[in-house]
């Protein structure tokens, strides 16, 4: 198994007429994934055909939903509409949006975030990479890639990778599948101050599936989510977790000024995340080079085989 | 994007925030002017730079202090004479300093007590977060750490926005008098509003003041907003002061770069926000110092690579270039391309270390290869920070 999306599920592409957003929805074809509806208003009733793939665009999400039986959509649609195209989703009862678009106003997004509050849909982002489940074909193909995450640097297999940055689950990706460590599910909860699903959240999910067998944890400095998913972890969590924290010479000046350290507490820098992450049982990865070799580290230490 | 204070002020007036009588000169020819629209007697001279400090500041000449208390209008005008097209440096200007290229004259209020008001977000439960404290005045870090009893947080609902209850919550925090109390209540509205409706990152009032005769005011102003909300307000758009920008950020934002400079000598050119930024953390890690964060963005075209390479260059403290490039969607060998074009084109003179990884890699190494330039390949992240950090020392 999986987390949030597994081979058989099927997406719709929010945007899939824009230039980034076909080109992605092209990508996800070409991994196997199944692409079966793009929404983009005023173009229902086109079609968007990527080789001898063809895709029926509706004008309303709950129009794609209910002709297609999708129910995660993927979302590019440009900042300024963003919001709207989330709460969108809500509307139409969809199970998961995965929120690409950055640049998507703070404001907004905290209209979003309370919004949903109680709802169907998990938000996952914005301004994220998406999530891949890898497949079993070759570069990892037929599996289900939502978002602009290359695919074919992944492997099916047994680790969770979760974080806020693109690149850098990519580069834990890589030095995992190098090593010949598949991937169960890589989760990019996006950059962004006021997010839909937190660290926590994913790694709760991971806890549970039992397909994954250990847990890549890469965060970035500033608020407080590594530190709260660590905390879970140290209680609750058995499998071996490997952490990352980006952003140790980040200069403090560049932060928002003087109340954001009241607010954001004293656990939002680098030093002190990765001293809770110590403190957690989490297996630290020294450089950005070591996340595949620290996961490999702690799994040792507590005995589980990762692939 | 962060605004000066007399900006701040004059947004707060618009919202009905009161503030201190001011007036803004430009130049020495508009100290007069601006002189004779305030009141006679006692007069406040404010230096404006973007970064705290200011009061204890320095001049580069030697003067002292870029906030001034003048007991008269006329004194006021030499003080400001000092301080214009001098540069002050600050605990938070480094020591290169900030050229002051405005300067504020305010009414000299007489202050009873300061208190400190704040709002911006809540990161842990993605609401508003109004900070107030009885400790104005003073470093609000410090008063976290050794009384954190002193400070109160009311989280703001979104879907509803600021109960009046909360406001009260707040005003009894303060220890106000009755008079004190209904105007400070008034003000926390209004301020809130103007957080709410400009898209502010965060407001912070250090200090808020009360008068003797139970006024409350704005004393100081600190704004910035959500660069990401700027496209719907051009009102404030119009407040940005790029003397107050690094010119390589200016630049680097017409190409949609994203670059921060910093002190070290090893420049770095990334693709990914969390890339770039343990890039740094792993020169660092192996004894180097990163001179910039720079993030060419997922879709880097040679155009690109090359603005970004004359941008690096561009800061003389550079002894090194460390391009470390995860290549997913993007094509290794457009990079490598542009890598190449760009050292041909600024004649590059200084050790440069490529890690490209991902899409393509085998054509983009092999390109770096012919090209005949001295380029340095490193094999992994690690491998390269040491290679780069070994060649600058």
């Amino acid at each position: 198994m999986s987390i949030l999306i597994s081979p058989d599920t099927k997406i719709m592409v929010q945007g899939i007429t824009g230039a980034f957003g076909g080109k992605h929805a092209g990508l996800s074809i070409d991994y196997g994934t199944q692409v079966v509806a793009g929404v983009t208003p005023g173009k229902g009733g086109q079609t968007f055909e990527h080789g001898d793939v063809k895709v029926p665009i509706f004008n309303t999400v709950a129009e794609a939903a209910a002709a297609t039986g999708a129910s995660v959509s993927t979302i590019f649609v440009p900042p300024p509409f963003a919001a709207d195209a989330i709460l969108e989703c809500v509307d139409a009862k969809i199970d998961l949006a995965v929120a690409i678009t950055e640049g998507i106003p703070v404001k907004d997004m905290i209209r979003v975030k309370r919004a949903m509050e109680g709802s169907k849909t998990r938000l996952l982002g914005p301004n994220c990479p998406g999530v891949v489940t890898p497949g079993e074909g070759p570069d990892s193909s037929g599996g289900c890639r939502i978002g602009i995450a290359p695919g074919y640097i992944h492997k099916k297999g047994h680790v969770g990778v979760v974080s806020r940055s693109g690149t850098l689950t990519y580069e834990a990706v890589y030095q995992l599948t190098v090593k010949d460590i598949g991937q169960s599910t890589c989760v990019g909860i996006g950059g962004d101050p006021v997010n839909g699903t937190s660290h926590l959240d994913i790694i709760k999910l991971f806890n549970e599936d039992p397909e994954t067998h250990g847990i890549i944890l890469i965060g970035e400095i500033g608020g407080n989510a590594e530190v709260e998913a660590a905390r879970w972890i140290k209680d609750n969590c058995t499998k071996p977790v490997a952490g990352f924290i980006a952003g140790a010479t980040a200069p403090p000046g560049r932060r928002m000024g003087h109340a954001g350290a009241i607010v954001g507490g004293a656990e939002d820098t680098a030093e002190a995340k990765i001293k809770v992450f110590r403190e957690c049982g989490i297996e630290v990865a020294e450089t950005p080079s070591d996340m595949a070799d620290a996961l490999l580290r702690s799994a040792k230490a507590k005995g589980i085989e990762l692939s | 994007m962060n605004i000066h204070e007399y900006q701040a002020k004059a947004l707060f007036e618009q919202y009905g925030v009161p503030v201190p009588q001011g007036a803004a000169a430009k130049s020495a020819d508009e100290f007069a002017t601006a002189l004779d629209s305030l009141p006679d007697g006692p007069t406040m001279v404010k230096s404006q730079i973007h970064a705290g400090g200011r009061g204890k500041g320095t001049f580069t000449n030697g003067y002292k202090g870029g906030v001034k208390f003048c007991p008269t209008k006329a004194e006021a005008l030499s003080v400001a004479g000092e301080m214009i097209d001098n540069t002050l440096v600050t605990i938070q200007t480094g020591p290169a300093g900030r050229k002051v290229q405005t300067v504020y004259f305010t009414v000299a209020c007489d202050i009873k007590k300061e208190y400190y008001l704040a709002i911006l977000l809540d990161r842990s439960t993605s609401w508003p977060v109004i900070v107030a404290s009885t400790e104005g005045g003073v470093e609000i870090e410090k008063v976290a750490e050794e009384t954190p009893e002193k400070i109160t947080k009311v989280f703001v609902d979104p879907a509803y926005g600021l109960a009046d209850f909360q406001i009260r919550e707040l005003i009894f925090s303060l220890e106000l008098n009755k008079l004190e109390a209904k105007n400070a209540a008034k003000l926390i509205r209004k301020l809130y509003n103007c957080f709410w409706e400009t898209d502010a990152a965060m407001i912070e009032v250090n200090p808020l003041i009360t008068t003797p005769d139970d006024n409350v005011l704005a004393l100081d102003a600190k704004v910035s907003f959500d660069s990401n909300a700027l496209f719907r307000h051009p009102e404030i758009v119009a407040l940005r002061d790029l003397n107050e920008e690094d010119p390589k950020e200016i630049e680097a934002s017409k190409y949609d770069l994203a670059y921060i400079a910093l002190d070290g000598n090893i420049a770095c050119l990334v693709n990914g926000a969390g890339l770039a930024m343990s890039t740094m953390d792993i020169i660092k890690h192996y004894g180097g110092s990163p001179a910039n964060f720079l993030d060419v963005g997922g879709g880097a075209t040679k155009e690109k690579v090359i603005a970004a390479f004359k941008i690096i260059l561009g800061d003389a403290n550079v002894k090194g270039i460390f391009v470390n490039i995860f290549g997913g969607i993007m094509d290794c060998n457009v990079i490598a391309e542009g890598i190449v074009d760009a050292v041909k084109e600024v004649g590059l003179e200084l050790p440069l270390v490529v890690r490209l990884e991902g899409n393509n890699v085998a054509a983009g190494k092999q390109t770096l290869a012919d090209s005949g330039l001295p380029i340095v390949s490193g094999e992994s992240m690690a491998d390269a920070a040491q290679k780069i950090v070994n060649l600058v020392a």
